[in-house]
């Protein structure tokens, strides 16, 4: 599983860095970054599936 | 204490929600959310008179639409009332807020930084200490069968208190940052000559503290401003007293609402109050649902050009409201949205709006709540409302949230 955020639509509303800091951290201007290269462990799918429904803004989504 | 009163209209009572609807009549707040549940089923957005013209959508839908629409919708004024602000676009009265791309880009880029959420977070322990604070002076100030009132004595105080500090402002002000705070977002449909000499009084005071900060320079988030360059060029004045009026109204009434409404679901929902008190973890979740269902802001756009919107005979110069409460509220976008559930996993609220003008205090707001509903639940593990549903009055205007709130705290 890999995760990615469309750095266009993130307004910084920082759910995901709140829900997934493992996953997620944020810039400076507090935009979301996806830690490393969004390569997601088994136990922290959930996380990651988590921090996609929780964006307001639709930033979040999920490959294989 | 400033004694509340809630302001008449000046156009009198509403004769129907959804062709004469008032968001200034105090029977609005108080009835919210039944009032969007029978207008979702009018079609498609409820239209209003008042204030020159005023529209209301009420589905997640139509205000996602209108957010993301800076062509058709312009911020230059987020502010429903009898005055129209003279300040135009792109820039507005109160930059970010007020601002269109492309300026908005640049100019919310500016304060972004003091608000992230690593810079916020450093703020939680003099936020919890502020909060304990006013809790001692509660307890203490106790006769008998203890009656506080939430709003007054604890929710007004907090974020007030918190800006105040950022910004450098004299901490004995604060009673007259909640009079501009009233000026600006509760006055709105008194008299125009009134509201403007509101502002006028605002505007003095903001250039004394800035000129305070010039000749006494000292690192704060006024100090930012003002040595903060936009083009290679510092801010002239005019634009850092904008910047810190919108702060001021904006970091106060609204994050105040929202504690205000969170314990008022907490005073009269025992079982969720139980369970948070025994899951204190479960504290995150319950916030982020207390941000759905009790949102305290409702923004405003002017239409910024005759159009069409979904069949609605939009007129350049008409307000538009974008109640995000409502949207929030939207059983096309949320399961079971009209249920208070605690511990909602999947909750992407519009309490902070959508897209460029997400509200830049969040963290900050998030925080503040956090902390001030955990110390006071620690502190009151159990409550209730002193005079019931009669005894709170809730605010008028753009911002919802109860102006007071006496609760009865009952012994363990």
């Amino acid at each position: 599983m890999r995760i990615h955020v469309d750095s266009e639509k993130c307004q910084g509303h920082n759910r995901c860095y709140a829900l997934a800091p493992e996953l997620f951290d944020v810039d400076d201007y507090g935009n979301a970054v996806v830690i490393g290269d969004g390569e997601v462990s088994p136990e922290l799918e959930e996380k990651a599936r988590l921090a996609l429904a929780n964006c307001p803004e639709f930033a979040i989504t999920i490959t294989d | 204490m400033t004694s509340y009163s809630t302001p008449e209209s000046i156009y009198g009572p509403v004769s129907d929600w959804a062709t004469d609807f008032d968001h200034g009549d105090p029977e609005y707040n108080r009835h919210a959310h039944a009032i969007w549940t029978e207008l979702r089923g009018t079609c498609p957005v409820a239209h209003s008179d008042r204030y020159g013209g005023t529209w209301l959508p009420v589905t997640h839908e139509h205000v996602r639409e209108i957010a993301y629409d800076t062509e058709n919708f312009t911020s230059r004024a987020v502010v429903v009332s009898t005055v129209v602000p003279e300040d135009p676009a792109p820039i507005g009265g109160a930059p970010p807020i007020t601002s269109d791309p492309p300026f908005h880009h640049e100019a919310r880029r500016l304060v972004l930084p003091p608000f992230s959420p690593k810079k916020i977070a450093e703020w939680e322990p003099e936020i919890r200490r502020l909060c304990n604070e006013l809790l001692d002076k509660m307890e203490a100030g106790a006769k008998g069968g203890l009656t506080v009132d939430a709003a007054i004595e604890y929710a007004q105080h907090i974020p007030v208190n918190v800006i105040a500090r950022m910004l450098g402002f004299p901490l004995e002000d604060d009673d007259l940052f909640r009079e501009f705070v009233h000026d600006i977002l509760e006055n709105i449909n008194g008299d125009p000559e009134e509201r403007i000499r509101s502002f006028e009084r605002i505007d003095a005071y903001l250039k004394a503290q800035i000129d305070d900060h010039v000749a006494n320079p000292r690192d704060d988030l006024t100090g930012y401003l003002i040595d903060v360059e936009l083009g290679g060029e510092k801010l002239p004045h005019e634009m850092v007293g904008g910047f810190i009026l919108l702060l001021l109204v904006a970091g106060i009434d609204t994050t105040w609402s929202a504690i205000g409404s969170s314990l008022w679901h907490l005073a009269t929902h025992e079982s969720d109050r139980r369970r948070l008190v025994n899951e204190p973890d479960l504290m995150a979740t319950a916030i982020e649902e207390f941000l759905r269902a009790y949102a305290p802001v409702t923004m405003a756009r002017l239409v910024a050009k005759d159009h069409d919107f979904h069949g609605c005979p939009m007129k350049k110069d008409e307000w538009v409201l974008l109640p995000f409460p409502a949207a929030n509220l939207d059983p096309a976008e949320f399961e079971n949205a009209d249920q208070v559930i605690i511990d909602r996993a999947e909750n992407r609220h519009a309490a902070f709006g959508l897209g460029i003008h997400r509200c830049l205090g969040s963290n900050l707001a998030r925080l503040e709540l956090h902390v001030a509903v955990e110390e006071f639940i620690k502190r009151f593990p159990d409550f209730e409302l002193a005079h019931g549903e009669e005894g709170v009055v809730w605010s008028v205007g753009q911002i919802r949230g109860p102006r007071q709130l006496p609760v009865r705290v009952l012994s363990a």
